[in-house]
């Protein structure tokens, strides 16, 4: 009986040693344990064993069955492991390197920068409002302390309308709308589209972005604007920046300034981009005039407030490097399509 | 506006102190300087030297050989000037010397040795007279440096004239000196004046006839022999960019820029009495400047004997001008409205260094001190000249006083910061004010330089103490309010997603375009401006209606951008105006316009990826569905009278989508699809956004019914699904259409009906008769089964 085992066994791995794929394997399995296979068939002359050797047949038989089970399984592993490696080695090689056209939108740059600039504001608690582009002679003008006769409403620097109206020259518009909307305290900006009566060349443009924000609180001081507008362009800028204030003239601050940075290209040392100066103008600011606060029906005894603007189509140039102005308004998708994401 | 070192130092002593770093703190603390200019620094090695004998050069017309005294020595020049004299007086740059143009040598000239150069005014750099040399007139040393006999070399700094707008007391050297005086705590002193009583002769008669006249003084003066302007003050006058005219000119110009009061000499001889008032009627007057101008009810002129003679505050009359040859003259120092100066001389287009001051608001206290300043001047000049007449001073209108009180706490509140009561009195002493202190409260008199309109409240006065101060110097602390959390508006938050969709989603482009209609560019693509509110002022007419809608503007765009892709979208958030409102305001609308262009799909293709993008921005927002329909009519000549839809949110209309009038399209491109939509921003916004609305799914099957329906010419999806939704039928839980089918005039349309129920399963029957009903009704608007 030991012959039948043996036989069988080395039968077994003759062919196991022939075995190329896993079909294959599948084939040897049923041929050897399959329910007619040859263990069963083996297992199946057990009737014919005399008793005393039953129980050593059956072992023997078993014992070949388990060693068979277990070199194909052993088999079944290498086999799918190669056959898996030439899968591998037959697929295609990606090219990652290849052009693709995305077909990307675009944002404006201005609304990237304006995002920015909103969310560093957000940040700080401000509101942020949006104001209407055609405005009054009380709201451009009046509410802002700039009288009748000033030379900033002359017909050569703001658009009036048929309708006895006027296209915003500035953000400040908005201040006298917005500080009876809220009230103090407050803390609001308001970007906006304004325009200016001026032919347009590399560097001006009649329509354009500004972005103006207000504070108004109890005892808010110079010592805090000026400490604020650190703060706020260091934000803007993603790195501390050196400010300096300057006495400047508008009708709707008192005292009013004019903000320099200290150049960022050339830390102050004097380049191009800040005419060997060092510094770079950057945005008018000062204390809210208290003609501007009273209008605006804020009690002046109690409240004092800083104002400030800043040229978010300027920004939008420094930050992107654009030289000429009119690449905004001019809808040139070539220009255009470049501000993708946020 | 420029400024001369030299000229300041007469006002105020900073010997010592580096001037560049003075002028630094001016920016700072007063007004921004564009420019700073080292005025004779090039010049080196010039001295006065006389011309002792000329030959004429034997093989030129122009040149002489000279031979030039210079004190130490007598040198030969080859010399090209046309003025050369024997005797002469002139700069004679030295051998090694420096002048503008650069080093001078000893070369040989035309076969001559030079050892020098005679100099011209222009080669010194102090006018731009290079007609011939600079003759020296006055009694000198020979081989006296140049530049230590007249001021050649001087600091010039260039103040941004922007800057000065509200500053009426700096548009002269006083004022700027009266800065450096508080800046640096260094005294101010007095300008030298002629203080004499003048009691000879008659006033020259004045008489004030407008309102717009706040103070005019008039003095004679004969016996004027000079005509001609010392050196130092012309090289004063052309560094602050004046030219020297005639010593008369040269006087008012020097006290104008000295003191920013401007003043203007008449002929003695031709003027005799001075009225100023408007004329009756419009009228013709010639300027100084040999322009005829047109005066008219509203221009101030200056009268003698009914004819005018100057325009009040901006120029003087061509005939009264002081030519050489008389020795009287009538001197003019006024003071006249500024807005009214401003205003006229905008008409007339012509601003001068007068106008350009008087428009400020300057100081009517200064007009007898200018001419006494100026009668100082003249006699140092001339001595011969004396005052011919009493002093006329019509001082017919004054500013207010103002007197300001506040507390150093008011100032501690507004600075945030401890500024000394001895730092502040001393401060506004220096500029002027007059201060008294009494425990802590301020009593402060403002200068009549200052109170004109720049310094009327107190807030003014805390720009006075922290400028000087600087604010260099202010420690800066952050504010005490407290932090209150912040919710950005809604239509903020709107605005941004719908830019994100389009951009990301959509892939679309936002531009910017104009307000206003580019009525050009829209004739090139056949659309007419619309009439609309108007740009009153506008440069160029064909642009001055504000736009209607976003739609022509984005078209244009389109159209510029056909070689930029096959196919392309493009935004933009904008602002329309839409009529008026009852206050005849304008009704500004914030829209959104879209315009797709594309030469790669169909029309109907692109028609509905708009209207998927305008259902998607919507649900995607509100959270439900907008509807949809065709317009019944359309409102601007450029869009298709068919395939212009609405869009509506209960029945009310906030936007539209449309394909164009093959008019425009066929302008546009031939072989592109375009499609445009607007939608009403602030009716966007208004909607109210919904709770997304939830169902538990149903755990039992849905069953799925589809029709296959014949369609006729012109009835749409919407008649089909009005019969399932007019039957209430809850089990049906979706439509949908899966296939269409175009069969000459009719369509085909397969519609899959989707029922299930939350507690039970259907039974094929319930359906069936739900089916039949639907058929029923669809039969009585002539819909029936495709067979």
């Amino acid at each position: 009986m030991e012959d039948k085992t043996s036989s069988l066994r080395e039968a077994f791995q003759g062919l196991l040693e022939k075995v190329t794929s896993s079909e294959e394997i599948e084939q040897l399995r049923v041929e050897f344990l399959g329910k007619k296979g040859h263990v069963a068939g083996l297992m199946g002359q057990l009737k014919t064993v005399p008793n005393e050797e039953k129980k050593a047949f059956g072992q023997a038989v078993n014992v070949l069955k388990q060693e068979i089970e277990k070199q194909l399984a052993d088999a079944h592993e290498r086999i799918v492991k190669l056959e898996e490696q030439k899968q591998i080695d037959a697929a295609e090689d990606y090219d990652v390197t290849l052009p693709l056209d995305l077909d990307m939108g675009s944002y404006h740059p201005i609304t990237v920068i304006q995002r920015e600039v909103e969310e560093i504001f957000r940040t700080m608690g401000f509101t942020i409002e949006d104001f209407s582009e055609i405005v009054d002679d009380y709201n451009c003008f009046e509410a802002l302390n700039i009288p009748k006769h000033h030379p900033a409403r002359d017909m050569q620097d703001t658009y009036y309308l048929s309708s006895g109206q006027l296209l915003k020259t500035h953000t400040s518009a908005a201040q006298n709308s917005i500080m009876k909307k809220y009230g103090a305290p407050l803390r609001a900006i308001f970007p906006g589209r304004c325009f200016r009566n001026e032919s347009t060349d590399a560097c001006h443009e009649n329509t354009f972005f500004q972005m103006e924000g207000i504070m108004i609180d109890e005892d808010i001081s110079i010592s805090n604007l000026i400490y604020f507008m650190k703060t706020m362009l260091s934000e803007v800028f993603g790195q501390d920046v050196t400010v300096r204030l300057r006495p400047g003239f508008f009708p709707f601050v008192e005292p009013g300034f004019e903000l320099d940075i200290q150049c960022l290209i050339c830390g102050g040392d004097g380049c191009p981009s800040c005419k060997n100066s060092g510094w770079l103008e950057l945005c008018p600011c000062g204390m809210i005039h208290p003609n501007v606060l009273h209008y605006g029906g804020i009690d002046t005894e109690k409240y004092t407030g800083f104002a400030f603007g800043l040229g978010l189509t300027r920004l939008a140039m420094m930050k992107y490097g654009i030289k000429d102005i009119r690449v905004l308004n001019s809808g040139n998708l070539k220009s255009l399509s470049q501000f993708i994401g946020k | 506006m420029f400024v001369s070192m030299n000229w300041i130092q007469e006002f105020v002593d900073l010997s010592g102190l580096n001037l560049e770093e003075l002028i630094h703190r001016f920016t700072l603390s007063t007004a921004e300087v564009e420019d700073i200019y080292y005025k004779g620094n090039d010049i080196e090695k010039v001295v006065a030297g006389q011309i002792v004998s000329i030959e004429n050069h034997p093989n030129s017309k122009k040149l002489h050989l000279l031979k030039v005294d210079v004190g130490s020595e007598v040198i030969d020049i080859v010399c090209g000037a046309p003025n050369v004299a024997l005797g002469m007086v002139v700069p004679v740059a030295l051998d090694g010397g420096r002048v503008c143009a650069g080093e001078i040598k000893t070369a040989v000239v035309a076969g001559y040795e030079s050892h020098g150069m005679c100099c011209s005014e222009s080669e010194l750099g102090i006018s731009d007279d290079h007609s011939g040399l600079m003759e020296i007139t006055d009694d000198v040393a020979l081989g006296t440096d140049i530049c230590a006999l007249y001021p050649i070399r001087d600091v010039i700094f260039e103040v941004d004239n922007k800057s000065l707008t509200n500053r009426p007391d700096l548009w002269g050297h006083y004022g700027i000196a009266r800065e450096f005086s508080a800046i640096t705590k260094r005294p101010l002193k007095p300008i030298p004046t002629d203080e004499s009583d003048w009691s000879e002769g008659e006033e020259v008669p004045v008489e004030i006839k407008s309102d717009l006249v706040y103070r005019y003084s008039a003095l004679r003066v004969n016996n004027i022999k000079k005509t001609v302007s010392p050196v130092a003050m012309r090289i004063r006058l052309f560094y602050c960019g004046m030219r020297g005219i005639n010593l008369l000119a040269d006087l008012t110009n020097y006290v104008m820029l000295e003191m920013g009061q401007p003043m203007h000499a008449f002929d003695g001889k031709k003027v005799d009495s001075i009225a100023v008032g408007t004329p009756a009627e419009k009228g013709k007057f010639t300027t100084l400047d040999e322009t005829e101008r047109e005066v008219d009810e509203n221009t101030l002129l200056i009268y003698n004997n009914d004819e005018p003679v100057a325009i009040a505050g901006i120029m003087g009359g061509l005939d009264s001008e002081i030519v050489g040859d008389t020795d009287s003259v009538v001197l003019e120092s006024a003071n006249f409205d500024g807005i009214s100066v401003r205003k006229t001389s905008s008409r007339l287009g012509l601003r001068t260094d007068a106008s350009m001051r008087y428009e400020k608001i300057l100081d009517p206290e200064m007009t007898v001190t200018a001419i006494r300043r100026l009668v100082k001047l003249l006699k140092d000049v001339d001595p011969d000249c004396f005052v011919a007449s009493k002093l006329a001073d019509k001082y017919v209108k004054k500013y207010p006083a103002v007197e300001l009180t506040f507390d150093k706490k008011y100032v501690d509140r507004y600075t945030g910061i401890d500024i000394g009561n001895d730092q502040i009195v001393e401060t506004l002493t220096a500029l002027g004010f007059g201060v008294k202190l009494e425990n802590d409260t301020f009593t402060v008199d403002v200068p009549t330089w200052r109170s004109t309109k720049d310094v009327t409240i107190k807030a003014d006065i805390i720009e006075e103490i922290t400028r000087i101060y600087g604010y260099d110097n202010f420690e800066i602390t952050t504010t005490k309010s407290p932090l209150r959390p912040v919710r950005a508006e809604a239509v903020k938050s709107e605005d941004a997603l719908i830019k994100d969709l389009l951009v990301n989603k959509f892939n679309l482009h936002e531009v910017h375009s104009y307000i206003w209609c580019d009525g050009k560019k829209y004739k090139k693509l056949g659309i007419e401006v619309e009439e609309n509110c108007r740009i009153l002022n506008i440069p160029t007419p064909e642009n001055g209606t504000i736009r209607n809608s976003m739609i022509p503007t984005l078209l244009t765009i389109a159209y510029e951008n056909k070689s930029f892709a096959p196919s392309f979208g493009i935004f933009e958030c904008g602002r329309v105006v839409d009529g008026y409102l009852e206050n005849g305001y304008c009704n500004e609308r914030r829209r959104l316009g879209i315009v797709l262009f594309d030469k790669t799909s169909k029309e109907k293709d692109l028609y509905f990826k708009m209207l998927n993008m305008l259902k998607f921005i919507f649900r995607d927002i509100k959270h439900f569905d907008a509807d949809f329909a065709k317009a019944a009519s359309v409102r601007h000549a450029y869009q298709h009278p068919k395939n212009t839809a609405e869009m509506l949110v209960d029945g009310k209309k906030i936007g539209e989508m449309f394909t164009l009038h093959p008019m425009n399209s066929q302008k546009i491109d031939k072989n592109a699809a375009i499609v445009c939509a607007e939608i009403d921003l602030d009716d966007f916004f208004a909607v109210a956004v919904r709770d997304a609305e939830y169902t538990d799914p149903s755990k039992f099957p849905t069953i799925d019914y589809d029709l296959s329906l014949l369609l006729a010419d012109g009835q749409k999806y919407a008649d089909i699904k009005k019969t399932w939704e007019d039957l209430h039928i809850p089990e049906l839980t979706k439509a949908s259409v899966i296939d269409i089918f175009e069969l000459g005039n009719t369509k085909s349309m397969t519609v899959r009906l989707s029922f299930s129920s939350p507690d039970r399963t259907l039974s094929m029957e319930e359906i069936q008769a739900h089916i039949d009903e639907l058929l029923a009704n669809l039969a009585k608007i002539g819909i029936v089964l495709k067979q």
